[in-house]
């Protein structure tokens, strides 16, 4: 029996890309033009990046719990118990951490956007806001996508912190190793070429979870099922793009010989 | 005498397709300066998209409309900006800005249109004045999601004041409101545009908003403006189609 493929309308899917490139255009010619909404976006910071902090903390130190301790039987069984701090912050740093932050981000901020755009749309008061002279692009999308790809990396940032100090709690739960011994291994082995990509990515991710968040917001039509189709479609979407380019800059690194 | 005047508002031939849905065929308008103008005609027949092309949310297809002595489509932003501080709009859903008290709300047109200086010494006797024409002083520091129906269309209202434009749009204003809502929202548009000498586009299939409201009744059927003429000679009219409306 042959497996057959989903059928995917190609010339829908080439529009939607088309669109997204237009919107992100707008994007760049209107940030670059003059009278920012400095106000909108330091209050976009402050809901994207300290309400979010919460959650990404808690599931950063379990990431890096669990991560530790699930590892540690590998370890053991080929002796190397004592490379457990280093493999875990390489693990974490390099790879899971930013990648886990995204995800978070692109279900809580994308969804949130594509939500809250959408029922502004479909409520009239982005028509309301051009009306009143107030450019709503400029206000609503602007605003968003910069704190989203300012914020992603300070949340990831912070994520790396507390998801090392979830992999110290995990090492001590069998073992014991000193606050000054695991913390000597992990910055012993990371090495500036694992966090500065790890880092420039997460700014990526943060603009494509804006991007995507704001353009199915912005571009929501059909009423209250149009907004619950604009969050959910915002969340996949966003989703998806974070392993596109994960994997974009996975390559970028090899190709550079940071691996 | 008012056939003298030169029109606020012309709109001339224009054309608006939605695909295959021809909503407005070659339709033209004038609206006299002062009048109380009510463009009258069953759900879906075009009225809210003739009123959003005459504030440019939606551009026709052809034809030409001139707002204030300045036609619509051949202006830049900054200029469209600026004749859109003089033109109020109530929206039907009123479109007020969930996440802001209803002084943001009414704030927020003057942040474009007025300086910072004018912002910090007038904006609040704007607000207040605006909420006084509308009775809703005391919702000031209120959110939109604690106010009633009418509530919220009074203070969408408001809003559409705080510029005193020379002209007021609404999109179907009492849809959505008990009879005895919808009436006092009809007496205070009739009492806004006695105050403010401002002229009124109305969009309504409310026939008793239209009695109080209207000086002018165009009938928009088919995309076409099918009547043209005061309510109670509208009112008279045995034409069937004419009549619908009435009976």
């Amino acid at each position: 029996m042959r497996l057959k493929l989903p059928n995917i309308d190609k010339s829908q899917f080439l529009n939607e890309v088309g669109d997204i490139s237009r919107f992100t255009a707008r994007f760049f010619r209107e940030v670059t033009k003059p009278k920012q909404e400095y106000h909108e976006f330091i209050n976009q910071c402050y809901w994207i990046g300290y309400k979010t902090l919460t959650l990404v903390g808690v599931t950063a130190f379990i990431m890096g719990l669990v991560l530790t301790i699930q590892s540690r039987p590998t370890l053991v069984e080929f002796g190397a118990e004592s490379y457990l701090p280093s493999m875990v912050s390489v693990s974490l740093i390099r790879e899971i951490a930013p990648v886990i932050t995204a995800l978070i981000c692109a279900g809580k901020i994308g969804s949130g956007m594509g939500a809250e755009l959408g029922s502004m749309r479909v409520t009239e008061q982005i028509d309301a806001m051009e009306v009143s002279g107030t450019n709503p692009f400029k206000y609503l999308v602007v605003t968003r996508v910069m704190a989203a790809t300012l914020m992603v990396p300070v949340l990831s940032s912070l994520a790396n912190a507390v998801s090392l100090y979830g992999g110290y709690l995990g090492v001590n739960i069998r073992g014991q190793v000193s606050w000054h011994l695991y913390w000597f291994q992990v910055f012993g082995v990371l090495e500036f070429s694992d966090m500065l990509p790890s880092l420039i990515k997460t700014f990526f991710f943060g603009f494509a979870i804006g991007i995507i968040g704001t353009y199915k917001g912005y571009n929501s039509t059909k009423g209250t099922e149009g907004v619950g189709r604009s969050a959910t479609t915002a969340v996949i979407v966003a989703s998806l793009l974070v392993f596109v380019i994960d994997l974009i800059a996975v390559q970028i690194t090899d190709i550079l010989g940071l691996t | 005498m008012e056939a003298d005047l030169k029109p606020i508002i012309e709109v001339k031939n224009i054309n608006k397709s939605f695909g295959e849905n021809h909503v407005l065929r070659d339709f033209s308008m004038d609206v006299i300066p002062g009048e109380n103008l009510v463009i009258l005609g069953k759900s879906g027949s075009g009225k809210s998209v003739l009123i959003k092309c005459i504030i440019n949310l939606l551009q026709p297809d052809s034809g030409e409309i001139v707002v204030l002595d300045q036609i619509i489509h051949g202006l830049d932003q900054d200029e469209l900006d600026k004749l859109r501080s003089k033109v109020g709009f109530l929206f039907q859903s009123n479109a007020l800005y969930d996440s802001m008290t209803v002084r943001e709300n009414l704030e927020f047109p003057l942040r474009i249109h007025w300086t910072k200086e004018e912002r910090a010494t007038g904006a609040e006797s704007a607000v207040n004045e605006a909420l006084e024409d509308v009775g809703l002083l005391h919702t000031v520091n209120m959110m939109p999601s604690e106010l009633s129906g009418g509530m919220r269309k009074r203070i969408a209202l408001a809003r559409a004041l705080i510029l005193k434009p020379s002209v007021i749009l609404y999109d179907e204003p009492t849809t959505g409101l008990d009879p005895i809502t919808a009436r006092e929202i009809s007496e205070l548009m009739v009492e806004v545009q006695k105050k403010y000498h401002a002229t009124s586009v109305i969009i309504s299939h409310d026939m008793k908003c239209i009695r109080i409201t209207s000086n002018r009744v165009i009938m928009l059927i088919d995309g076409k403006c099918y009547a043209d003429d005061t309510y109670d000679n509208l009112c008279l009219s045995k034409d069937p189609k004419i009549r619908e409306f009435f009976d």
